[in-house]
């Protein structure tokens, strides 16, 4: 019996969307424990150990928790904007999936223009945490929204020349283009392609310290920073509301470090040429993401006008610099 | 140039080091006791609520029911009745040492006064109830009852 072309695409799309929901619901649920884990351990405490076995169950809890809570919409809020928010960042988060190979065959819909559809989903982010905070009508809420916009504003310039530089390199928006040009090897990657530029493993860094700055990580946790904003935009959302908040936040962070790893370590290419597949990508990205969560554990939040030196002054013009000598190399070479 | 090229590289070193410290800690044994798993043994000069002391000799406790804490304490949360006991002598022996714990200070007055060192500081600190009257303790029926 021979399915139908039509329908195995459907089937296909089906399993997809509910494997990448499945994949985003799990990794959202098990990188807040292992975030407490590693903070746990970093303050050489133990974190989470009492609801389950090493504590596994605690998320389930939180979760139960979270759903079980009234979801108050306060007295003034603008009731639009405060609960189409929530939303508006989880979505994209999630469309951004949709590029992402995660192996060889593994990979919702392979556009030809990947990386800038990437780039165009996650802007939406920042839109709905500035709708949030603007309709929640709280005075920390919008002085949060005026940091996240500026700190948005100021990251997005450098990261998205590093990713011009890349584009450059391998001459494709296609994030499977891009990985399979880097095969081979880790001497392919792109962050060691010092033929291109001598500056790659710059171009990595700056990548990695815009990506926690858009996924408003801390040390540049400017959105939410409780100490000084309460919790920042979403300082009135109630339990789920918070909840699916902070999922985005995660789901933001194994999005960037997969598009990292797609741009600069290879993607799902094995270090030393031998079985190349999707334990390697996901290799790479969980260990990106313990630098993400270790480096939250080790720097304080900066302020915030240092945050924007950061970028205007020292990111920027190296990625500019980064990008003129690439393209000067490109040419002589 | 110069100053602004130093200012990255060494700012830079700086995050280094700490990324480095933390990840050293990160790999060290946990140093926090699981409190209701665990507990530390309370140093010698913790102070608990006071208790009667065990002495071999008498087999018992040495209080004279003399009523020097009682009169020592600041507080008033001392109340001890003696009993007058049989023969010549009418040797007064403890009835019962009622220590009121809420007005308590653990100032330690008693513990000093006493002259039969028969008074010192429990090492007990798993205090919790629901009522005042839980911690109005019966010292000698708290005595009678750890070393029965």
């Amino acid at each position: 019996m021979t399915l139908h072309p039509e329908l195995v695409e459907l089937i296909r799309i089906v399993a997809y969307i509910v494997g990448l929901i499945i994949f985003i619901a799990l990794n959202a649920a098990y990188l807040v424990w292992v975030e407490r884990k590693v903070a746990g351990h970093i303050q050489r405490r133990i974190g989470p150990k009492e609801v389950g076995p090493w504590g596994l169950l605690q998320p389930i809890a939180d979760g139960l928790k979270l759903m079980t809570k009234q979801l108050i919409i306060p007295y003034g809020v603008d009731v639009t904007l405060f609960k189409i928010a929530p939303i508006l960042v989880m979505i994209p988060s999630v469309m951004c999936f949709v590029t992402i190979p995660f192996g060889e065959n593994l990979v919702a819909r392979n556009l030809d223009v990947g990386l800038l559809a990437i780039f165009a989903f996650a802007s939406v982010n920042v839109l709905g945490l500035l709708f949030g905070a603007w309709g929640s009508r709280n005075k920390f809420a919008i002085i949060s929204a005026a940091r996240v916009v500026s700190q948005n504003v100021a990251y997005e310039i450098p990261m998205l020349v590093v990713v011009i530089t890349i584009v450059m390199v391998s001459g494709s928006m296609n994030l499977h283009d891009i990985v399979t040009q880097q095969m081979g090897g880790f001497w392919h990657w792109n962050i060691f392609k010092f033929t291109a530029s001598p500056l790659m493993p710059v171009a990595f860094i700056i990548f990695f310290v815009c990506m926690l700055a858009e996924t408003n990580r801390a040390p540049f946790d400017m959105a939410e920073s409780e100490s000084e904003l309460v919790a920042g935009a979403f300082t009135e959302y109630p339990g789920m509301g918070f909840g699916i908040f902070f999922m985005a936040e995660y789901a933001n962070i194994v999005v960037g470090a997969s598009l990292a790893t797609i741009l600069f370590l290879g993607g799902w290419d094995s270090p030393v040429g031998i079985f190349p597949g999707v334990i390697w990508f996901l290799l790479k990205m969980y260990a990106l993401v313990f630098t993400v969560i270790w480096i939250r554990w080790t720097f304080p939040r900066t302020t915030f006008y240092s945050l924007l030196n950061l970028s205007w002054k020292i990111l920027i013009p190296i990625s500019f610099a980064n990008l003129v000598l690439t393209s000067a190399m490109l040419k002589v070479f | 140039m110069y100053t602004y090229l130093k200012e990255i590289c060494v700012g830079t070193w700086s995050l280094l080091v700490g990324l480095a410290i933390t990840i050293r800690y990160f790999f060290q044994p946990v140093v926090t006791v699981q409190y209701p798993h665990q507990a530390l043994p309370m140093p010698p000069r913790f102070r608990g609520h006071t208790e009667l002391v065990w002495d071999e000799k008498k087999a018992g406790h040495k209080c004279i029911a003399c009523m020097a804490c009682q009169r020592a304490c600041p507080s008033g949360c001392i109340t001890i009745l003696g009993e007058k006991g049989e023969g010549v002598k009418q040797k007064t022996t403890l009835a019962s040492y009622k220590l009121n714990f809420t007005t308590c200070s653990l100032c330690g007055l008693c513990v000093e006064s006493c002259p039969t060192k028969a008074l010192d500081f429990s090492k007990e600190f798993n205090l919790a109830g629901t009522t005042k009257e839980t911690y109005v303790y019966d010292l000698l029926k708290r005595f009678e009852e750890k070393y029965s």
